[in-house]
């Protein structure tokens, strides 16, 4: 049996990416994820990695670019205005193909807003966020145990395709304790070969060059769709989701993180009530898992996103259900919490109406 | 015939983009020998700047990283503390280090990180054509103050040898120059030491360079002296040679 601990879900995060073989860290406090770059601080020196408290977001991402370049795991993680300032280096990592891992968790905004736990940074994890043409992959876990299992798919994939991964947490998920699972096997860096391009100590092989630039006239141009490529293959092979009652369903509540876990409970006061609700949660933000809601679109005509923003993952559902099924957007921006009663009383209206408009047809 | 002086190793035989006059070359080519002298090129990883020296990544023959304009001193940060063995310098130019990138250098200095910084000053942004820069001289031209700078406009250009001077964590800084044949080798020697400073594990090491740029001083190209006479009448004494810091003569009890 997989061991068990009582955990905080930035602590879990931060002992994830360490177990997923992640040997070096840098970061800036900022709440609400002050207790991974705290637990990173002592926790890295026991398994011979680094440490180094930045000046700024800024620094430390470019920091996270240097060590990612060596071909050591390594992360730095923030909170949303510490994101946008990340955004500089997370596009330099992702032009120099470097496989660096990112905790974000999420907290109100714009600008300095509020500490507790938000989803406003979806369209900035999944539309890149920073300049220029490329793809971060984002994961978006809904309880502490996904906190710490995560990174290791994060650093596989990010590895694998050479691509800059993400978790994309909140405040509640970073502050609130559950029992943990670590299901994932523990990586030991050492037991990991060293990538062809990583820098480093050479012995006589021919010199190596991380760079995102590249000034000929169609440079970037090959760069760019050899990347795509890659995106591709991601999205055929490490889509991930999660689905809850939704053979016989009615409606479709779409909902990530912590959304997911109030619409769960939405969900089942539904069902009390006899109405046929199912939960189809997107665990991969990009790539979003937009292939299996086109399938489900076959059978259900009403598909509802939940999520604490002004309504930002209701576009990816848009343009992967172009018309097929109604999209309802039930969204609560500000950090302000979503109650399961809100969300059930949405899905009552449209049921009723949804049935009135089938009698009509009749 | 025997060959006196062949190029370093540390060195690719590639052409390089700099402009005719450019001290870049001269300072590119002292690191590498340095490089080779130490016996480290197989174990340096080299950090490129944004600005004029962004192709650098192409010219040392060691493994080179180029990254965001200013942040060299993180990246470098970032590689030394994830590889140990390495040893890491980080190049940039006054816009690079002491405008956009003025935390990083300044932190890299407060962290004692024990990494080796070669800061070319030329006074000037280069590769941009020619704007102020924050070190460029009160009265001097460019293209953002075209009649010359004006304290009222732009304050004064920044001393960043003798500013680091005053962190504890700075072991070795000094600044040399590259207009005079002494001066480039009394710079070598600034640049080895900068470097057995990282070797010996004795932190943070800097070594200003004073530096030439016709192109964009508006300089006469076929006239080198033109540019030279610059860095002597103009730079010099705004920012005086010599060595800012040298903890390592005083960890030695």
């Amino acid at each position: 049996m997989a061991e068990k601990k009582l955990m905080k879900g930035n602590e879990a995060l931060a002992e994830g990416a360490i177990r997923a073989g992640c040997r070096f860290f840098a970061g800036y406090p900022i709440t609400p994820q002050n207790e991974i770059p705290e637990y990173m601080s002592w926790r890295l020196p026991q398994v011979g990695g680094a440490f180094v408290q930045a000046e700024s977001e800024v620094s430390a991402i470019n920091m996270v670019y240097g060590a990612g370049a060596t071909g050591v795991r390594c992360m730095t993680s923030s909170s949303s205005p510490g994101m946008s300032l990340k955004q500089e280096g997370i596009s330099y990592a992702a032009g120099a193909d470097l496989p660096i891992f990112i905790g974000n968790v999420m907290r109100g905004g714009p600008g300095l807003g509020n500490i507790a736990g938000a989803q406003g940074d979806y369209w900035q994890a999944t539309r890149g966020g920073g300049h220029g043409d490329y793809r971060c992959f984002v994961m978006a876990p809904n309880s502490v145990t996904e906190m710490a299992n995560f990174p290791h798919k994060c650093y596989e994939v990010a590895f694998k395709y050479r691509i800059p991964s993400m978790v994309l947490a909140d405040g509640i998920l970073g502050q609130m304790m559950e029992p943990v699972e670590f299901k994932t096997p523990e990586v030991d860096p050492k037991t990991l070969t060293e990538p062809a391009w990583a820098l480093g100590v050479n012995n006589g092989r021919a010199k190596r060059i991380v760079k995102s630039y590249d000034l000929k006239e169609g440079g970037v141009e090959i760069m760019v769709n050899e990347r795509v490529q890659r995106y591709k293959a991601i999205e055929a092979a490490e889509t991930m989701f999660e689905e809850k009652m939704l053979e016989d369903a009615e409606i479709a509540i779409v909902a990530y993180g912590i959304s997911a876990r109030v619409s769960v409970a939405a969900m089942k006061m539904a069902r009390e009530k006899g109405l046929k609700v199912g939960l189809f949660r997107p665990i991969t933000l990009w790539p979003f898992p937009k292939a299996r809601i086109v399938e489900l679109s076959k059978r259900i005509k009403h598909f509802i996103v939940v999520e604490m923003s002004l309504g930002q993952m209701v576009e990816d559902v848009q343009l992967a259900l172009n018309g097929r099924s109604e999209v309802h957007l039930y969204a609560k921006p500000g950090a302000s919490v979503i109650n399961a009663e809100d969300v059930y009383k949405v899905m009552e209206k449209i049921i009723k109406k949804g049935a009135k408009e089938y009698a009509a047809a009749k | 015939m025997q060959l006196l002086n062949k190029k370093p190793e540390s060195l690719l035989d590639v052409k390089m983009h700099y402009c005719p006059g450019c001290g870049h070359g001269i300072i590119h080519r002292l690191v590498a020998e340095v490089m080779d002298e130490l016996g480290i090129r197989g174990r340096t990883v080299g950090v490129a700047p944004v600005g004029c020296a962004v192709f650098a990544d192409t010219y040392f023959n060691c493994d080179m990283i180029q990254g965001p304009h200013g942040r060299g001193p993180a990246e470098a940060t970032g590689i030394k503390r994830a590889k140990p063995d390495t040893i890491v310098f980080s190049y940039q130019g006054d816009g690079d280090l002491a405008s956009i990138g003025m935390a990083e250098i300044v932190h890299a200095a407060i962290r004692s990180e024990n990494i080796t910084v070669i800061f070319v000053n030329n006074a000037i942004y280069g590769m941009t054509g020619g704007q102020m820069a924050p070190t460029t001289l009160m009265g001097q031209k460019a293209t953002t103050c075209v009649d010359g700078r004006t304290a009222k406009q732009a304050g004064y250009p920044i001393r960043m040898s003798e500013m680091l001077a005053t962190i504890d964590g700075a072991t070795y800084l000094e600044r040399t120059t590259v207009h005079t044949a002494p001066g480039v080798l009394k710079t070598k020697s600034a640049i080895k030491k900068a470097f057995q400073n990282q070797i010996d594990g004795k932190g943070f090491s800097m070594v200003e360079v004073l530096s030439m740029c016709p192109t964009n001083w508006g300089t006469r190209l076929d006239n080198p002296s033109e540019a030279t006479k610059f860095v002597a009448e103009g730079m010099l004494p705004v920012f005086p040679l010599g060595v800012y810091k040298d903890a390592c003569a005083a960890d030695k009890k």
